[in-house]
């Protein structure tokens, strides 16, 4: 096989790929560029994924999935043709490139002479994949789990554990002649639990992982997955209702990454900006956050759940400033935005399967540390909300309005965190609340692995991270006027 | 290229009952084996150009094994003869890492539809819309587009039109010791297309509205011109929108809002939700838990409906439920092993994909339309916030606290008056249904959640 395999330890089975001689793939871009495309590349992808479920105190659902294709992309112009083969029948995946060939309408031009494989950087060396690691070692995560979960409270009345393991092999093939190989590995611990006290119930989960091996768990134990759910749950109980208006808001430390994300990071995606949707469009250079925000895209975060070696072009996974000290620096790009906009890649064209065409997407998105004291940063409120826990957030890349979801938060007043808060939303409009950053503490934190970002019916894996950072106002969107 | 045939189902169900045949051989005392297969094609039209050319052609299939009330479930893509056989043998393996559930097993032989009954047909099909060729689907875009943009010179970019035709079929056969217990197949299209209409408003900002029509059949489609003009006109009208002060108000929810609202419904009464407490409405059946204005039913009986089926993901007949009649929760949806869990027999709400094993779903979710005209939600509102879009998701299941982002229009006097956006609004789930005091006459068909608008006497309001 070609060299330079990124990273990890070769797996026990061969690479699903190694059949394919250059002979193979040359053909194959030439029948896709046999219509006249600008550009086309091949994106091979062999997908293994396991599941376990244990609950009601026993291993309840295993499961196995297995994906193997061939995606082929041609482009014209601003035009993208795409079409995929399940398997790699010769047939099949040459019928998927005559058709992805019919975007252009124009005389055949040559495929590449050669193809050559260019190496990648190593972000997730793995020893052992998980999916290799014997199933008994990952059915002992989860009984500890459930075990730990229950003894936690007589209030917890019902837990869920759950670990899931993806091995990813892609191959790319880029109209240049460039061959890509990278071995992807992802898991997912996590335990959702449910305490009850008298009439009151309330639900809490806790959960990480990342592109590591099993050895992950060592660190991160699932005794401390089941504290972060029972804790969240027993606190929620006596949940009061959160105020409605406009209030400081302190954000923790690690999940509140998904501040960023959704204030900032999808309307920096160059695709919007390259159509001009979105309200960041032509505003490179401008200020549009607080000179406090240093804000980062970084695929290269070791082992962390955004982590690529390789975007799903063929481009390295790199460390791109997207705001620094507030003012906006630089769009993610993918290879057609890039090309359009007339400048590099930025390792951000990501896809979830070969079955998907890439588009500019985030890795790992961080609000870089500042120089507060987190206690400090809590004392300065006088009455608003910390929030430390999160389940998901939306944004409209236009306008600019974006929410996000806490799950667990509290009242601050007097400078000290008081009671505890029901759900409740946040809204802002990205570039007027990051122009509302006060204060950013020294102690930052990349959140664990657990955030999934999706985009016009795509969902890639992602990492966020951010120290405390106050915001001077935000929208509080609880019951309380 | 794609063939479009009858064949393609009768195909996939011989292979789905060859499966499940090779699993009992293999030791399962029973099996699933659900297969899928599709073709669809997908385009987008931006500024006039095509954007995108999306081909695809894809199948798999899903297996569901039971040793010993031990089970496992595994899917693939691969299959190949010699394939199938290897991953036939794994799966009965793997079933040996789970540990015994004697709830875990297949419905009772009775409750299944009988082998050579034939299913219900429901018109699912339609030859016009799985024939739809790239250049008849980039026409139905450009024309969308089009429409939009020329609807006014104030919209000035589009964030394109697409247009989508698909054709799946599906496959699915139980079988046990005593042979094969359930074989069923079925086929459906769908074709769907959109326009996304932006406008530049103060500040930078941009003001953007979608708008698409969806169908079973190609000739009940709205017309590309209806849909590209509708896209502009709710575009435009958010020119100017700014935050109101906080305050409770009543809230009258589009049809659109409406059916995120009912989304978050059917989470909650689903059997997997009751049985494992994580449902505020756990103990609720036979009482209030809506306004008597509200009767929700899951019917996937509807001819041509985009959510029908004539049995669910368990073999098991389809059939019509009601959820909430006049306000009082008549049942759950139940698969078979909630419905066990929980001490009764399924409703046949089982939902099967090649990638899962069965669990509820809806098929056509129906929130019943009332009698009032959409625009007389308004009368005596002298204010109170219109809603049109919702954002995040701010709802918790267990306690039944609801929390999203919102954008519309403020009411004033019986009148939409000021656009509106970057507000929240909130209230607990219970009383928010409880608290619906008007249901529209405009029942939303196009999607597989159909609610009317309506109106909801307060709810909290957060702006600044």
């Amino acid at each position: 096989m070609h060299g330079h395999v990124a990273g990890v330890h070769p797996r026990h089975s061969e690479s699903a790929f190694a059949r394919l001689s250059d002979e193979e793939l040359r053909r194959l871009l030439h029948l896709a560029l046999s219509k006249g495309g600008d550009y086309a590349d091949l994106y091979f992808e062999h997908s293994q994924t396991a599941s376990y479920v244990f609950e009601d105190e026993r291993i309840k659902t295993v499961g196995r999935g297995v994906s193997l294709g061939l995606g082929v992309r041609v482009q014209r112009g601003e035009a993208t043709g795409y079409a995929y083969c399940e398997g790699l029948d010769e047939a099949a995946m040459a019928r998927a490139a005559r058709t992805a060939a019919e975007i252009a309408e124009a005389a055949a031009r040559p495929g590449p002479q050669l193809i050559e494989s260019r190496s990648i950087p190593s972000f997730y060396p793995v020893g052992v994949a998980s999916l290799d690691s014997p199933a008994a070692n990952k059915l002992e995560l989860l009984r500890r789990g459930d075990r730990a979960a229950r003894a936690a409270d007589r209030r917890i009345v019902k837990v869920v554990c759950s670990f899931s393991e993806e091995q990813r092999e892609i191959l790319i093939v880029t109209g240049d002649g460039h061959r890509y190989s990278d071995q992807q590995p992802l898991l997912r611990y996590g335990i959702s639990v449910v305490a009850e006290d008298g009439t009151k119930r309330q639900s809490g989960s806790g959960g990480g992982g990342g592109r590591y091996g099993i050895d992950y768990f060592a660190h991160k134990t699932p005794e401390h997955y089941a504290r972060e759910a029972t804790h969240v749950a027993l606190s929620m109980l006596d949940a009061v209702e959160a105020p409605a208006g406009q209030l400081p808001v302190v954000l923790a430390a690690g999940d509140s990454g998904i501040l960023l994300h959704e204030a900032v990071g999808h309307g920096l995606e160059a695709d919007f900006n390259r159509k001009q949707t979105s309200n960041y469009a032509g505003r490179v250079g401008e200020l549009v956050a607080s000179e406090l925000c240093t804000v980062v895209d970084d695929g290269t975060v070791s082992h962390s759940r955004g982590a690529i070696n390789v975007d799903d072009e063929g481009a390295p996974g790199q460390r791109n400033v997207l705001i620094e000290n507030g003012r906006l620096r630089a769009y993610m790009q993918d290879h057609l935005s890039a090309r359009i906009m007339g400048t590099s890649p930025s390792g951000n064209g990501r896809r979830q399967s070969f079955r998907h065409e890439p588009m500019p997407r985030m890795t790992n998105t961080y609000l870089l540390a500042g120089r507060d004291a987190p206690e400090d940063i809590i004392r300065s409120v006088s009455r608003g909300v910390f929030a430390r826990r999160f389940s998901g957030g939306q944004v409209n890349i236009s306008n600019g309005d974006f929410v996000f979801s806490l799950t667990e938060s509290y009242l601050i007043e007097d400078g000290k965190l008081t009671a505890p808060l029901k759900g409740v939303n946040l809204i802002g409009n990205g570039p007027d609340v990051l122009t509302k950053v006060s204060m950013v503490g020294h102690d930052f934190e990349m959140s664990d692995g657990i955030w999934t970002c999706g985009k016009e019916g795509q969902s890639v894996p992602v990492g966020i991270g951010t120290p405390t950072v106050k915001i001077a106002a935000i929208t509080v969107g609880g019951t309380r006027t | 290229m794609s063939h479009v045939s009858i064949d393609k189902q009768r195909e996939l169900q011989a292979l789905a009952e060859r499966v499940a045949e090779l699993a009992i051989d293999d030791g399962a005392d029973a099996a699933e084996v659900i297969v899928g297969a599709g073709q669809s094609l997908s385009v987008k039209i931006r500024q006039g150009q095509k954007e995108l050319l999306h081909e695809s052609e894809s199948h798999g299939l899903g297996l569901r094994v039971f040793v010993n009330h031990r089970s496992a479930v595994c899917h693939t893509s691969d299959l190949g003869e010699a394939e199938l056989r290897r991953f036939v043998h794994e799966t009965v393996e793997l079933s040996q890492l789970s540990e015994p559930d004697e709830l875990n097993e297949l419905p009772d032989r009775h409750d299944l539809i009988p082998l050579g009954q034939s299913v219900v047909d429901l018109d699912l099909w339609d030859d016009l819309t799985a024939r739809l060729s790239a250049p008849e689907l980039f026409e139905i875009a450009r024309r969308t587009e089009a429409a939009a943009l020329g609807f006014s010179k104030k919209i000035t970019n589009s964030d394109g039109a697409s247009c989508d035709r698909n054709a799946g079929y599906m496959a699915l056969t139980l079988a046990d010791k005593a042979g094969l217990a359930f074989s069923g197949s079925s086929r459906g299209t769908y074709c769907s297309f959109s326009v996304e209409a932006l406008c530049d408003d103060e500040g930078g900002k941009k003001r953007n509205a979608s708008f698409w029509s969806a169908h079973r059949f190609f000739a009940q489609l709205a017309s590309p011109e209806s849909v590209g003009q509708e896209a502009a006109r709710r575009a435009l009208r958010k020119l100017g929108a700014q935050k109101l002060a906080t305050a409770e108000l009543p809230v009258v929810f589009d049809s659109d809002a409406s059916r995120a609202l009912l989304r978050t419904l059917a989470g909650v009464v689903s059997g997997g939700a009751i049985y494992r407490k994580s449902s505020y409405l756990c103990g609720r059946e036979g009482t209030q838990v809506a306004s008597p204005l509200i009767t929700i039913v899951d019917d996937p009986l509807r001819p041509r409906g985009p959510g029908s089926r004539a049995f669910d993901g368990e073999g098991l007949a389809a059939r019509r439920n009601v959820i909430v009649d006049k306000g009082l929760l008549s049942g759950y949806l139940l698969d078979s092993y909630s419905a066990r869990k929980l001490g009764r027999k399924s409703n046949g709400c089982a939902g099967r994909s090649v990638g899962g094993s069965p669990h509820v779903s809806t098929s056509n979710l129906i929130l019943h339309a009332g009698s009032t005209q959409p625009t007389a939600l308004l009368d005596g509102i002298e204010r109170g916030l219109y809603v049109t879009d919702m954002m995040g998701f701010g709802f918790n299941a267990v306690t039944g606290d609801f929390s999203r982002g919102a954008a519309g229009f403020l009411i004033e006097n019986g009148q939409l008056t000021v656009p509106v956006s970057e507000v929240t609004i909130s209230a607990n789930f219970d009383d928010l249904l409880r608290r619906i005091d008007a249901v529209g006459s405009d029942l939303d068909e196009r999607s597989s959640t159909m609610s009317p608008s309506l109106r909801v006497s307060k709810m909290t309001v957060a702006g600044h």
